[in-house]
């Protein structure tokens, strides 16, 4: 054939994962029947003993469920009943635990090459220098891992998960053995490795703000039991999660810078339904950037208000009502040109104002949380 | 001949230990790694009862293990038969049947440092080694083996010195018989029972050093790091 054929552009075939698993010990039961998208980053988020790790394990192979099915798309990862189950090193899963669990006895390259050289060269898709290039390690490749920094032997052992060119990326809390410099220093590559990586990732998490900064979709687990899972805004939004989850009630909001006021140092972030001014932010016009608005810092007017110090002001329709953790408030869910927004205040402001269902009011947001 | 005292019989006898010790050392590292492997992973309800068999040589006079290794090994023995039937014949006051004396006696010594190199060494690194596609053989020799090192030649150190220092196992089962069954400790003994004490002292300092330098070196190994 001389002639070539237009290569075919196509997305990539999204590999969804299909979870079910019963695991029973004294005192705890896991029990999940999950369909969780094959792209983007998908957070599992509860408190501790919530049973989020132990899914995760069960996902890589290192744990057996009494009950157990697990498909990655049209592979059937672990079947109790049809008798199958692909072990660990067999399934094409890239795997951080909490504390790195580098090889003592290799140095920082050598424990970057143990998962690659152990892939066929043509399913390599992850290069060294990309990996290394992508989580800033390449000043320790002649190290040991014992004289490295919490945050650099979790960076390494990212990069070492990431160097099996998994399908699939599996994490473990990466961040919780670290203090919040050392978190704050790895955040932004994992962000990267969101931006940069078509790799489905699974991540567990306790940490609302680390969700809130990294996911797409969310799973909320709840003593072995998933509570709720969704896109990340829409979930983060709803008023029905147990009150564990209430606690710390807000919504993400997903915005683009849109301008930089010099003189009062502000900028401008716009997301569908309005814009708020924050503190005058580095980023340049156009950069996507996460915020979270905690339900705590939105009041409620039934005007707009004249005469505040509060200039983020947005009109929005209350969509629901719903009980807060307390007797002494009600959480507000409202829709503000299509961002929901949440909205923590006194029953009996709630009450006096006639806060319904459908009527239209005045969101004074005190302060947004901003993400990165 | 630089000491006059030292005769050909002893220089047999020192050779003899060396080639004992050395041999149930090989031997115990083989067959003592996978019992030291089953009994650091095992759940298992027999893992009390196989460890408790295996440091059984700790506490046992070693007359009593002599004497039913002698028993079992004799032609009325089952191991005896065994081996009338392979055509070796039996395997008491052989050199072969000392180095069988010599690997139980000393089996503790190697399966205890061993397993408790490997129980260091934590199901995490095991996990971590399976996700970055490696298989368990795979895994045993690239990160088990290596963390494992200094367990390993601790064993090997005590399984040999060891070795060296038995007597009763010895004389149950291999009895006396120069450049056989001879090793220093009895000829030790042979001396003493002779009244030559010149000729024990020499083989019995040596004896004192010999264990003094393994102990000093095994003891200054301690806090060197596992994996250099």
């Amino acid at each position: 054939m001389e002639v070539n054929a237009p290569m075919a552009v196509t997305a990539p075939v999204e590999r969804r994962i299909a979870a079910r698993f019963r695991v029973r010990w004294p005192g705890f039961v896991l029990d999940v029947d999950l369909d969780l998208p094959g792209r983007g980053v998908t957070a599992l988020f509860g408190h501790s003993g919530s049973g989020k790790t132990t899914l995760l394990r069960c996902i890589a192979g290192l744990q057996r469920g009494d009950e157990a099915c697990l498909r990655f798309g049209d592979e059937t990862w672990d079947d109790q009943q049809a008798g199958v189950f692909v072990p660990t090193h067999k399934r094409p899963i890239g795997y951080v635990f909490q504390e790195a669990s580098l090889f003592p006895h290799l140095s920082v390259a050598s424990n970057l090459a143990f998962g690659q050289k152990r892939v066929v060269a043509a399913e390599r898709r992850v290069s060294l220098e990309a990996a290394v290039a992508l989580l800033g390690i390449g000043h320790l490749l002649e190290r040991m891992p014992e004289t490295l920094s919490g945050g650099e032997r979790q960076r390494v052992g990212i990069a070492r998960a990431l160097l099996t060119s998994p399908r699939l990326l599996l994490m473990d809390e990466p961040l919780a053995a670290l203090d919040l410099k050392r978190k704050n220093e790895i955040l932004p590559y994992l962000e990267r490795l969101h931006d940069e990586l078509d790799i489905p990732v699974l991540y567990v998490s306790h940490s609302p703000d680390e969700v809130a900064r990294l996911a797409d979709h969310v799973v909320l687990l709840d003593q072995g039991r998933v509570v709720a899972q969704g896109g990340l805004v829409e979930t983060l939004a709803r008023l029905d999660l147990p009150t564990a989850f209430t606690e710390d009630a807000g919504v993400v909001i997903e915005s683009v810078v849109g301008e930089h006021d010099e003189h009062y140092h502000l900028t401008r972030l716009d997301f569908p339904g309005g814009n708020v001014l924050v503190a005058r932010r580095p980023e340049a016009v156009g950069h996507r950037l996460r915020f979270r608005v905690h339900a705590r810092d939105v009041s409620l007017a039934t005007a707009r208000a004249e005469g505040s110090s509060i200039t983020n002001l947005l009109p929005a329709t209350v969509v629901e009502v719903a009980p807060a953790d307390t007797l002494a408030h009600v959480l507000v869910r409202l829709d503000a040109g299509g961002t929901p927004l949440v909205a923590r205040i006194a029953r009996r402001s709630c009450d006096q104002l006639g806060v319904v269902a459908g009527c239209r009011m005045w969101a004074q947001i005190k302060t947004v949380a901003l993400l990165g | 001949m630089i000491l006059p005292a030292f005769s050909n019989a002893d220089w047999a006898a020192v050779w003899l230990t060396f080639k004992l010790a050395a041999t149930t050392t090989a031997i115990l590292m083989v067959v003592g790694t996978p019992i030291a492997w089953w009994l650091a992973r095992t759940r298992s309800k027999w893992k009390g009862v196989v460890g408790a068999l295996v440091a059984l040589p700790l506490v046992l006079p070693p007359t009593v293990l002599g004497f039913y290794l002698l028993v079992a090994m004799g032609p009325q023995g089952p191991v005896g038969k065994f081996t009338t039937w392979l055509g070796v014949g039996t395997l008491p006051f052989t050199f072969p049947g000392l180095v069988v004396g010599s690997v139980f006696y000393s089996l503790p010594f190697v399966v205890q440092p061993v397993q408790n190199a490997f129980e260091a060494i934590g199901e995490r690194m095991l996990e971590a080694a399976a996700t970055l596609r490696a298989n368990p053989w795979d895994t045993f020799f690239t990160v088990v083996l290596p963390l494992a090192k200094p367990g390993f030649i601790t064993a090997a150190i005590l399984g040999f010195a060891h070795t060296v220092g038995e007597f009763g196992v010895v004389l149950m089962i291999g009895g006396n018989i120069p450049e056989k069954t001879r090793v220093v400790s009895v000829a030790i003994y042979d001396h003493v029972e002779a009244l030559e004490y010149t000729e024990a002292h020499i083989l019995a300092g040596g004896m004192l050093a010999f264990s003094f330098v393994v102990l000093l070196i095994l003891y200054s190994r301690k806090g060197a790091k596992a994996w250099k």
